[in-house]
């Protein structure tokens, strides 16, 4: 293939990825990974290196937009990214003891995992009973605006919510994703954080996380200029554009939609790892 | 009370240049990856590559010595990877913006986990694994 030709694919591949990934909030990775591996044939330590710059650019594409409306947590998201920054660097370490294999295979139970997630209802499990210490003294708690007033929340099970980020962390490291899933199992579900809040934090902490395990991948020489190039481009254009319409759209059957094509992916990933076919 | 309303609207002046910072980070190193792509293109467009094996060895620019030594030649590839590591850059230098405003609120313990957070970052960009 010519160089032309291969930056124009990935270039169209990472534009829609970003595009799909800001409308459904999966990230660019989910679908980064699955075009230049299965699709291009590249080789998975390459689309490892570009999907984790296509996390930093939706990271920080999007978080600009979310600050400004004051609702991330800067405090939770510093103190929860001790424990993806250090885990992140040892998923980067484990990738390089393990077999290619099984890192495509571990990507995919991780997209049939992020596509379950993207469907599931979510609940709100957010109130204001201060009850841990932890978050006290962590000064973990805090507040978001709501039309006129100022909507109080308390964090809880901070032990259990660092725990899961050690693992958001390490899976982010591993394979070069955002780990938006399972960021927000440990805010939403275990530290009881409301949405509005957990959504923008996570996302502060994804690019700070990848910025860690990309500047690894960097030095190991995973992360190629010629395939970075057309992924940043494409995914930072797709993504912006797609924000836009996502103010104006409902993306209910888009994430149905789109959660058929990740598990499409996510067997096929499987499948190429134990055959061995990477 | 004073001092939580006082603190909150500090907060916010941290946020509206925290986006700002973000924004610019992102354009700026988006920018400087398509100028890098056109002079690279613009070069070899007909060359063929092959992605299918993984060849660390022949990794260009994998630290940001070389880099800056191809940005002397102005080689494209150099100047794309310049791009990224200033992409990569952005969030962390939002960890330092962090730090900073939180020492302005006199809260040390968030300047000590702030600092925390970067030195482990600090230490990623000297880690090299071999493989």
């Amino acid at each position: 293939m010519t160089v032309l030709l291969f930056t124009i694919i990935v270039l169209l591949g990472a534009f829609v990825a970003g595009l799909l990934g800001s409308l459904t909030g999966l990230g660019g990775g989910v679908i980064i990974i699955p075009l230049l591996t299965l699709g291009l044939g590249v080789d998975v330590h390459y689309a490892i290196g570009a999907s984790i710059i296509s996390v930093i650019a939706t990271s920080s594409g999007s978080a600009a937009a979310y600050v400004k409306e004051g609702i991330t947590n800067i405090r939770i998201g510093m103190f929860l990214e001790i424990a993806t920054t250090i885990s992140a660097i040892v998923g980067v370490i484990i990738a390089t003891y393990i077999k290619a294999d099984y890192i495509i295979v571990i990507f995919g139970l991780i997209l049939l995992f992020s596509a379950f997630m993207m469907l599931r209802k979510k609940i709100d499990h957010s109130n204001n009973e201060k009850t841990s210490v932890l978050a006290n003294y962590f000064k973990l708690n805090g507040s978001y605006p709501v039309d006129g007033g100022q909507k109080q929340y308390a964090v809880h099970h901070v032990v259990g919510g660092f725990a899961m980020m050690f693992v958001a962390g390490t899976l982010s490291g591993l394979l070069g994703i955002g780990s938006g899933a399972l960021k927000v199992i440990g805010m939403d579900n275990i530290m009881k954080i409301p949405f509005k809040v957990s959504t923008t934090t996570s996302n502060f902490m994804m690019g700070v996380t990848a910025a860690a395990s990309a500047l690894v991948y960097l030095h190991k020489g995973q992360i190629d200029p010629a395939i970075a190039m057309p992924v940043t481009i494409g995914v930072i254009s797709g993504a912006t554009i797609g924000a836009k319409i996502l103010i104006k759209t409902k993306t209910d059957k888009l994430k149905l939609v789109f959660a058929v094509v990740v598990v499409f992916l996510a067997l096929q990933m499987i499948y190429k790892g134990l055959t061995g076919a990477a | 009370m004073s001092n939580k309303i006082k603190h909150y609207l500090g907060d916010k002046d941290v946020q509206l240049i925290l986006g700002t910072l973000l924004r610019v980070g992102v354009l700026v190193s988006t920018a400087i990856v398509i100028i890098g792509g056109i002079v690279f293109l613009s070069s070899q467009t007909n060359q063929i590559v092959s992605f299918e094996n993984f060849k660390p060895e022949q990794a260009k620019f994998s630290s940001v010595a070389e880099i800056f030594k191809g940005l002397k030649t102005m080689d494209g590839l150099a100047i794309i990877q310049f791009g990224v590591l200033l992409l990569i850059f952005t969030p962390i230098a939002r960890v330092v913006f962090s730090i900073f405003s939180f020492l302005m609120e006199k809260d040390y313990m968030y300047v000590l986990i702030g600092i925390i957070v970067l030195c482990v970052i600090i230490t990623s960009l000297y880690l090299d694994i071999a493989h």
